[in-house]
């Protein structure tokens, strides 16, 4: 019989070791002296655990297109300072342009312009026209920046509910994933996460004629809102303070109506912005609007400069309370959108776990019985390289920190089906040698030697399966395939030098051996 | 215990053409369903919202029914699932709201109906229009991918012939698989495509052993004095390995039968997916693969004639 080489025991015993020393957080609580990297237990994913998936699409465009806008007050700014009159100021998604009132102005401008507008791009179509496109670096830079800020404000908004671990991370170009484990109320979930809590204040226009503007004549510099049930009033465009000035949020009741309501506490520029406002419009009404609907218009009955504000309309204890959350955590920079959920309740984790082990002790029982009974002793050597496998892949999905999905499950039970193919190949081969003549220990040699080109060949092509599976799936097939992908790798161990060892150590002194138990 | 004897010589190959033909019934039999019928296309794919909810006492369908009807949802799939206690709400997005919701509405009007502590939330699934869009894309290229990183393999590992030998009989496998799923009317998810790439995996493993011994036996039969055709050759190769072929699927139908009964009403499809294609990829790799490999034969390589001819030239 071929020697076996010492240093191989040993690393089948250090191999063995860690992975009982890996797998046992899962089983046992472990003392406290266990090494750190060896002490987690399995991640289970949220279908497994229950909890709550989402992917949401930020509209980045929009910023990008805000940012855009906002350009018109800089460059009214600039040119007013720099005296120079113009005819038209206007913007669409990507461009400024501004149509001067002397076309001997456009140097000037140019020149003042240029400096201000920093990543845009300017032409001249026309005499006496300034065109300023965003650059497309400029843009990739705002839109990256929303999306970070984006993550940040869920974050908070997701800490808020006070969960434990969630996971929020960017998606591609314009999506987040937000994943909460243990949380059950994913309408809640999707209502704070979901709003955009834009809150502004504005000034009633007094004086416009509200009937007039309905009808189409709507003053300069005025727009039209709407309360919740749906009356309409005149407001001034500018907008006076904003969520940005909001320092602080929290749910209080209304002396007055007994009805919850939030109060805000502003921040330093917030607190001054509304002392001013309202030391200059006392007597005057003015707005509070969510998302662009009024929810209240009070009148300034004197000069505020506490910092302090609060926001009544018709909310429930809970709107109120989801108000003050977003509040705090401040306004999302783009609306977003849920375009993806994948909630699971927490009896359906439990019951797929339940199920999942189920499938995976029968399916094992199973083959352990199969493989005894055809094999024998070459049937039993295989057995404990499948024990073996299964621990070592419990293992190594707990110290890479990999996911166990529902699916991944599934991976485990396919690949102790197909763990023990390795073995079947070289057991096959053996009983072939055997039949061609040549003695027990030499049929054994052959068997392994031959057989090893299959399996390296066969397996290797599942793991292209795998590997590309891991690249394209979502969620849970990505974790279906880390789980076949690290048994295909611990199958191979197990099955070609684990069972060798076993197969020398029970045959090496028997040179007279005439049969195997094959 | 041996159940295949080892002196066992069936002649597969004198049969390829009637597999061959069977196997081509089967594929036009498949994409026929494919194109006519198509596929029950889960939510993965089409977009729309999945409810599943537990009743802690027996509700029927039509009451179910009625309860949603007033926010819009007459038209709902709604079936049982595994268990008359656990319902199944299918919904399309709409237009008119903002799709992610619709979970929500569905669920509190169950509640209303039936009372809070009747029912339970056990899952919910929504996929945008355009998400879903994204992964049939994503689905259809992790196949594709597939197939180019196994012919890329097999051909540096043995011959261009036997890389399209192979990928035949893998995409013989995926179209059955598929066929089967239009035929049956099950549901066709995210989950089926992945036992599909599984399938596809086992079914090469398979075709692998096979043209594993194949190229050995080819390698020792140039060295014969009176070398045999390749045909025999190959039929040899297929009833070497038979007993291995048998074993492993064995073992793997065992586990994934454990899987289809006992695994739960989630992955049932994801089971029956490999149920099906591990039969048809154990059939594929012993009349599809080789045969296709051998009829292959001559058309990218040069024979032995051509190659001495090319060396005599000056």
């Amino acid at each position: 019989m071929q020697k076996y080489a010492p240093w191989k025991f040993w690393l089948i015993v250090t191999v063995f070791v860690a992975a009982v020393m890996g797998a046992a957080p899962n089983v046992i609580t472990v003392p406290s002296w266990w090494p750190a990297s060896f002490s987690k237990p399995l991640n289970l994913g949220l279908d497994l655990k229950g909890g709550i998936h989402l992917v949401v699409d930020v509209d980045i465009e929009k910023v990008v297109a805000q940012q855009v806008s906002d350009n018109i007050n800089v460059i009214r700014r600039t040119l007013r300072e720099a005296k120079i009159r113009y005819r038209k100021l206007d913007s669409n998604d990507t461009q400024v342009s501004v149509v001067l009132k002397n076309p001997e102005d456009a140097d000037k401008a140019a020149r003042l312009l240029k400096k201000t507008l920093f990543g845009y791009e300017m032409n001249q179509p026309e005499e006496g026209q300034l065109v300023f496109t965003i650059s497309e670096r400029e843009a990739k830079e705002i839109r990256s920046y929303a999306i970070e800020q984006t993550i940040e404000v869920i974050r908070r908004r997701v800490d808020a509910l006070g969960t434990t671990e969630p996971v929020i991370m960017r998606q591609g170009d314009r999506r987040v994933l937000v994943q909460i484990p243990g949380y059950e109320d994913s309408a809640r979930a999707k209502s704070i996460i979901g709003q955009t809590a834009q809150l502004e204040f504005k000034l009633v226009d007094e004086k416009g004629d509200l009937e007039a503007a309905l009808a189409g004549r709507i003053p300069p510099g005025d727009m039209i809102a709407y309360f919740e049930d749906g009356r309409p009033i005149l407001l001034k465009k500018r907008t006076e303070l904003s969520g940005k000035d909001v320092a602080m949020a929290r749910i209080t009741i209304d002396p007055q109506s007994n009805q919850p309501a939030v109060s805000l506490k502003f921040n330093n520029q917030g607190a001054r912005k509304f002392d001013r406002l309202t030391k200059e419009n006392v007597k005057k009404r003015f707005a509070i609007l969510l998302e662009g609907v009024v929810q209240s218009a009070p009148v300034i009955q004197e000069r505020i400069s506490g910092g302090t504000a609060q926001i009544t309309g018709a909310f429930t204890t809970q709107e109120a309370q989801a108000l003050a959350i977003v509040l705090r955590a401040g306004a999302l920079p783009a609306p977003i959108k849920v375009v993806e959920e994948r909630s699971i309740g927490p009896s359906l984790g439990q019951d797929s776990i339940d199920q999942g082990l189920n499938s995976i002790i029968y399916g094992f029982i199973a083959v352990l019985v199969f493989m005894l009974v055809y094999y024998r002793m070459f049937g039993l050597f295989a057995n404990i390289a499948l024990a073996f496998n299964i621990i070592l892949i419990a293992a190594a999905m707990s110290m890479i920190g990999a996911t166990l999905t529902l699916p991944g499950i599934a991976g485990i039970v396919l690949t102790i089906g197909m763990a023990v193919d390795a073995n079947v190949l070289i057991f096959e081969r053996i009983r072939e040698e055997l039949n061609n003549g040549k003695t027990p220990l030499a049929a054994i040699d052959g068997g392994y030697n031959k057989a090893f080109s299959t399996i390296m060949d066969a397996n290797v092509t599942t793991l292209i399966a795998a590997i590309v599976l891991f690249q394209f799936g979502s969620g849970p097939i990505k974790g279906f395939a880390v789980t076949l992908s690290v048994g295909i790798l611990a199958s191979m161990f197990t099955a070609i030098v684990v069972t060798r060892a076993m197969t020398y150590l029970a045959y090496r002194k028997k040179k007279k051996l005439k049969s195997l138990s094959i | 215990m041996q159940l295949i004897r080892s002196d066992i010589n069936i002649n597969f190959l004198e049969k390829r053409k009637i597999a061959l033909a069977i196997s081509a019934v089967m594929l036009v039999a498949s994409l026929a369903l494919i194109g006519f019928k198509g596929l029950n296309l889960g939510i993965d794919f089409t977009g729309g919202t999945l409810v599943e909810v537990r009743f802690h006492q027996q509700v029927s369908i039509a009451d179910i029914r009625r309860a949603i009807a007033p926010e819009g949802y007459e038209k709902a799939v709604i079936q049982e699932f595994g268990s008359p206690k656990e319902i199944l709400i299918r919904v399309q997005n709409r237009e008119d709201i903002e799709s992610s919701v619709i979970s929500t509405a569905i669920l509190d009007a169950l509640t209303n109906a039936f009372g809070a502590d009747q029912v339970e939330m056990r899952r919910v699934e929504f996929v945008g229009p355009q998400v879903g869009e994204e992964l049939k894309t994503a689905g259809m290229m992790a196949v594709f991918y597939t197939l180019i990183g196994i012919l890329i393999y097999v051909m540096v590992r043995f011959k261009l012939r036997f890389a399209l030998g192979a990928d035949a009989a893998i995409l013989h496998d995926i179209i059955i698989v598929v066929g089967v799923f239009s035929l049956l009317g099950l549901e066709f998810s995210l989950s089926v495509v992945a036992a599909l790439l599984t399938v596809l995996g086992y079914s090469l493993n398979d075709t692998i052993v096979v043209f594993d011994r194949i190229r050995e036996n080819f390698e020792a039969n140039k060295k014969k004095k009176n070398p045999l055709d390749e045909v025999t050759v190959c039929n040899q190769s297929i009833n070497q390995t038979l007993a291995r072929t048998l074993m492993t699927s064995v073992t793997t139908l065992l586990v994934v039968f454990s899987l289809y009964f006992l695994g739960g009403e989630v992955i049932h499809n994801f089971a029956f997916a490999l149920l099906v294609g591990i039969a048809v990829g154990t059939y594929s790799s012993i009349f599809i693969a080789t045969p296709i490999m051998l009829s292959l034969e001559g058309k990218f390589e040069m024979s032995e004639e051509e190659l001495k001819e090319l060396e005599a030239r000056p």
